[in-house]
């Protein structure tokens, strides 16, 4: 995803002489065309995330759009304030995009995972939440929405889903429709999810945006059964799903990664695995809910 | 004049029961000479985008800036309206005021905003200069630091932080040596008397290739006497017994 991104804001910065690139010292490789093409406009910045994001605030309130990029837990755990108080509170244009999801970065340990971001961000009002699952999600999702006036975070990691769909922003895509369960999934779950109930008979509805959030293709297809497997922790758009079914009786059960320290190393398949979001402990768990129902 | 401006604050204080006085008198030269001699307040007022801009980052002096604003006929609102329900004059500034640059509060946003918005300005080729004003006790924030070090590297010129030293720090982390620290950090650095209009319209006007720094030297409290230096004033409001003797002192 990370190499999508670089085509899709190199292309953006060719064409939209108002936007600029900050990066915190990482992707600097990656995004070198951009830095030599476009001296004034893309710059690495420094690792300083709280004053890029203020910085950013600064360039916004002046006609500029900004792009910020840096590894997750130091872009929205370490400048949580900035991005709440600059970009939330004045709700101005810009755009925030991490890489390492939750534990893309297994082996470097919890100083680079971040599982909370979603949950984080969602408590900043206006905070726009992205979670394309492919490269081509990612390009059409920054396309629609890096000049819309709002700030927006793209969650992007380097492990994709076997396909694309057709994405917008706040709206989600309904995969296959099943009478047993609705399952609500998020951007690169989606091929596990898929795969681990490719025998059951479940809805499956495709998120790639948890705010705005389409609460409509919910309500559309509606289950007294609801899971919900969130690829980071376990619970974080609960909000979002009981606001939306106020008035419905139903059960709501969470797959996702526990509110833990995850004190392993290793590779992110082996970390799935620990904290049951491989495909093998995903069809368990839905199983095992699905023969309680 | 000046004692007319200080008992608006006073007055405004008293009737909202809010607002931090010390800070609002300590910088109320800096924002006058600023409105007065150093801002192009026209091109503030037609929102040029390519404009001179101030950030009040030690927000909690709100009541000052209010005050000023209003005096250069830049504030829509009634003053005396500060701090009710309805009011848009808060505690901190908040940016949907018109001409309040950005909103501020939490201590070490201001001066990165700034930064960003002086980089923006070379960017784009605009001519407007970027005004920011922070505490003493503020430069305890990493993000000054942190933006000293942009501000620098970026060799904003057009860039000019103005520090109200009011020892508010003094009680608890002391930044000593102020002056050598942003020298140090790469900026032009000067120190004046922050009550003094001459010195500071001097040091606001100056021309140079480095961001700048200016020490302004000031009094919390600053024109009424039992609130001079004295802390119990940080954030408190007169009683009418009080506001009685302060208007009669002025």
């Amino acid at each position: 995803m990370r190499k999508q991104l670089v085509k899709s804001v190199e292309k953006i910065l060719s064409e939209d002489t108002n936007t600029v690139l900050l990066l915190g010292d990482i992707g600097v490789f990656g995004f070198r065309n951009s830095l030599k093409k476009h001296p004034n406009r893309a710059y690495n910045i420094g690792i300083l995330e709280q004053s890029t994001i203020s910085l950013s605030a600064g360039m916004s309130k002046t006609g500029l759009i900004p792009f910020v990029h840096t590894i997750a837990p130091f872009l929205v755990e370490r400048a949580f304030e900035q991005l709440k108080i600059d970009f939330g509170y004045q709700n101005l244009n810009g755009n925030f995009i991490s890489v390492g999801a939750s534990y893309d970065y297994a082996s470097l340990g919890c100083t680079h995972h971040c599982p909370g971001d979603v949950n984080i961000l969602y408590a900043i009002p206006n905070m726009e939440i992205l979670l394309p699952g492919t490269s081509k999600e990612l390009d059409s999702l920054i396309n629609e929405c890096y000049d819309n006036g709002k700030p927006t975070y793209y969650r992007l990691s380097e492990h994709e889903n076997d396909f694309s769909n057709d994405v917008k922003v706040g709206r989600a895509n309904l995969i296959k429709k099943g009478s047993d369960a609705t399952i609500i999934c998020f951007g690169n779950s989606l091929s596990s999810v898929i795969e681990s109930t490719k025998n059951m008979d479940v809805t499956i509805l495709y998120y790639t945006s948890v705010r705005p959030f389409d609460g409509d293709l919910l309500l559309d297809n509606f289950n007294q059964n609801i899971i919900i497997v969130e690829p980071f922790y376990e619970g974080s758009v609960n909000f979002e799903v009981t606001k939306t079914l106020k008035d419905k009786k139903y059960s709501l059960y969470n797959i996702g990664v526990p509110r833990e320290f995850i004190m392993k190393y290793g590779k992110k398949e082996e970390v799935d695995k620990f904290v049951g979001l491989d495909q093998k402990s995903i069809n368990e768990n839905i199983n095992k809910i699905l023969c309680r129902i | 004049m000046k004692n007319k401006l200080i008992e608006k604050i006073v007055r405004i204080a008293h009737k909202a029961n809010e607002g931090h006085i010390g800070s609002s008198l300590s910088i109320l030269d800096i924002l006058f000479v600023l409105y007065n001699d150093i801002l192009n307040v026209e091109s503030i007022r037609k929102n040029d985008l390519d404009r001179d801009r101030f950030i009040l980052s030690k927000g909690h002096a709100s009541l000052g800036l209010f005050v000023i604003l209003s005096e250069f006929n830049l504030l829509e609102e009634n003053v005396f309206n500060f701090c009710e329900f309805n009011s848009s004059l808060g505690g901190h500034p908040c940016d949907k005021l018109k001409f309040v640059e950005s909103s501020t509060g939490s201590l070490g946003h201001g001066l990165p905003i700034a930064v960003g918005m002086a980089l923006s300005n070379k960017i784009q080729n605009f001519n407007g200069n970027v005004y920011t004003l922070i505490g003493d006790g503020e430069a305890n924030e990493g993000t000054i630091w942190e933006s000293a070090l942009l501000a620098s590297h970026h060799k904003l010129n057009n860039l000019f932080c103005i520090m109200d030293h009011n020892h508010s720090g003094d009680r608890a982390l002391n930044i000593d040596s102020i002056m050598d620290k942003f020298n140090s950090f790469g900026w032009e650095c000067l120190e004046v008397d922050g009550h003094d209009h001459i010195e500071l319209i001097r040091s606001m006007s100056k021309k140079c290739s480095k961001p700048t720094f200016i020490l302004a030297n000031t009094t919390k409290g600053k024109g009424i006497d039992f609130m001079e230096n004295n802390p119990e004033w940080h954030h408190k409001s007169p009683t009418d017994e009080q506001l009685k003797e302060i208007i009669d002192k002025l």
